[in-house]
């Protein structure tokens, strides 16, 4: 893993991270790499420390221990190394984050189009016809109506405003997408039809995909990958349908089996 | 000391009027070392043109929003030779344009004027003069709202952080949604402006008319907001810029009137109802400048009433 900067497609790769707060710890000792197209779910029980170590990795919480590099046209950033002024840039071109409560990730009082073009205004676009098609564009893509461009995020419906957090965030064709339970609090037609949007995205734009979910359904249909989280720790990692069918850990043990059947 | 009813027959204390020495105050009623930290801070301010610098306000015998920033500017830096104009909203004879200027009258003894070529310091609520200004004068904004982002970013530390970065797409978001729902940049006043190309700044509330006469303008420019705690300056000369999109480029107001005083059809109109019938004139909201082109106009054509 040292030599990682040699293999192209390594998009980010994190060693020995960890964050304390006071005396707790929320996790500690996590290394892993992600590869460009691939989706890694993080699962685990609240409190775990799942969005804690998203927070970490996007460049929002700063780490008590270990880095995070990121690798940008062949070169490699360590996140907390760089200045601010190179780091705000790097978070807004390389990675979009959808967190949980659209509500926090949206400027409420900005339309959806204004919403969408935030970023590229930030990358110094000053045409507002450019804005205008791109914003559009995206628009179709998350399969919002056109006609709702310049309406208020506050008249959307909750799958709508999660489709144009996902559109908000990769304007700027970042390479990898953070998604803190993108899927809760969202009736089950509207998760299967944003599931099956964020696939797609994911396949057309060869995202990568850091996911923290608590549904193992969901994390089954998007994620290659999966780390199981448990105080603070990963417990087992290994490819999806390996650890869901058949699971080592007592704590991963308990999960699936806890997992509602239809 | 004086008795209670000798305290009631005339200003307390006043020795004399004209020379600005009033018992008890200090000239120009500032204290000596409130000045120095007040020029401190605008000396900075100059340094880093369009950056706020924030200062020590003090508390002004005004109600914040009249104008305790710019006359803690002003105080700081007048002197017995100075003279001092005050207008607001143009006009050098409305309550807050004459109650300033006799305090720095009363305070630091100054001759005062309504003739902008006259000033060597004018202090200015919602308009820059028409008359351009010249090397050597100090013009002294009023703002309110010193921070152009407030509205599109509550948060102090990520206002400071985009100034620090000049991170500054949300200050076109803004813009954006303006011509989303207008078709146009509906900003008319307080039009946030670029300086030197570097920091975003807030023109204080003057109209989108006045945005360009503060590109390189031969005077100094001073904004003080006492509410906010905050100075900041246009050194003259200096390049200001107002956002604008490429396709959507930054235009000033016009009208299809002239001013119905003096004639003029390059100023900055007021609308003035004149009865409850709907009539209405448009005259000019420099007073100073609308005499002044008044009286050319009659000189040109003394048949004009």
């Amino acid at each position: 893993m040292e030599n990682w900067g040699d293999d192209p497609a390594i998009v980010l790769y994190c060693k020995n991270l960890a964050r304390r707060f006071g005396s707790g710890t929320a996790f500690e000792e996590v290394s892993f790499a992600v590869r460009r197209g691939e989706v890694l779910g993080i699962v685990g029980e609240s409190g775990a420390g799942k969005s804690t170590l998203l927070n970490c990795l996007s460049g929002r919480l700063i780490p008590s221990h270990g880095v995070v590099y990121y690798q940008k046209n062949g070169t490699i950033k360590n996140l907390y190394g760089i200045g601010e002024r190179e780091r705000r840039r790097l978070l807004r071109t390389e990675i979009g984050v959808v967190v949980q409560n659209p509500r926090e990730g949206l400027r409420l009082n900005i339309s959806a189009g204004g919403n969408i073009s935030e970023k590229l205004m930030a990358e110094g676009i000053r045409n507002y016809g450019t804005l205008r098609r791109t914003a559009l564009e995206w628009l179709e893509r998350v399969e919002i109506d056109k006609s709702r461009i310049d309406d208020k995020p506050s008249t959307f419906s909750g799958g709508m405003l999660q489709r144009l957090q996902i559109a908000r965030n990769l304007v700027t064709k970042p390479k990898l997408l953070f998604l803190d339970e993108p899927t809760a609090g969202l009736d089950v037609s509207v998760q299967a039809r944003l599931l099956d949007l964020l696939r797609r995205l994911v396949q057309q734009l060869r995202l990568s995909v850091i996911m923290v979910s608590h549904d193992l359904a969901v994390a089954r249909v998007l994620s290659h990958r999966l780390f199981v989280m448990k105080e603070g720790k990963i417990v087992e990692s290994g490819l999806t349908d390996q650890i869901l069918d058949d699971p080592r850990h007592p704590y991963t043990q308990l999960l699936v089996a806890c997992r509602l059947q239809p | 000391m004086k008795s209670s009813i000798a305290w009631s027959k005339e200003p307390p204390g006043v020795e004399d009027p004209k020379s600005g020495n009033i018992e008890g105050y200090n000239y120009a009623y500032l204290d000596e070392q409130t000045k120095r930290m007040i020029r401190r801070t605008i000396l900075k301010a100059i340094a880093i043109p369009g950056h706020q610098i924030p200062f020590a306000s003090r508390e002004m015998p005004l109600p914040y929003g009249w104008g305790t920033g710019g006359i803690q500017i002003t105080a700081s830096l007048i002197g017995p030779e100075d003279v001092l104009k005050v207008i607001d909203q143009g006009s050098d004879d409305t309550t807050n344009a004459v109650s300033i200027r006799a305090f720095f009258s009363k305070t630091a003894g100054v001759r005062t004027t309504i003739r902008t070529e006259e000033a060597s310091i004018i202090q200015t609520r919602h308009r820059i003069p028409e008359t351009p200004l010249r090397e050597g004068q100090i013009l002294v904004f009023q703002v309110p709202i010193p921070e152009p982002l407030r509205f599109m970013e509550p948060r102090q530390l990520e206002c400071d952080a985009i100034h620090a970065l000049a991170d500054y797409g949300i200050a076109y978001v803004k813009l954006y949604e303006d011509i989303a729902r207008y078709g146009r940049i509906a900003a008319t006043f307080d039009y946030p402006v670029i300086v030197e190309n570097r920091y975003i700044m807030s023109p204080s509330p003057i109209p989108k008319f006045d945005n360009p006469k503060m590109d390189r303008m031969p005077a100094i420019q001073l904004f003080g907001a006492g509410r906010e705690k905050r100075i900041y300056a246009v050194p003259p000369y200096t390049r200001v810029k107002s956002l604008d999109f490429e396709d959507y480029p930054f235009q000033v107001e016009k009208w299809e009137q002239n001013c119905a005083i003096c004639g003029a059809s390059d100023t900055y109109l007021d609308e003035i109802i004149t009865d409850d019938k709907g009539n209405r004139i448009f005259v000019c909201s420099d007073t100073d400048a609308c005499e002044k082109s008044k009286k050319k106009r009659k000189r040109l054509d003394p048949l004009i009433k």
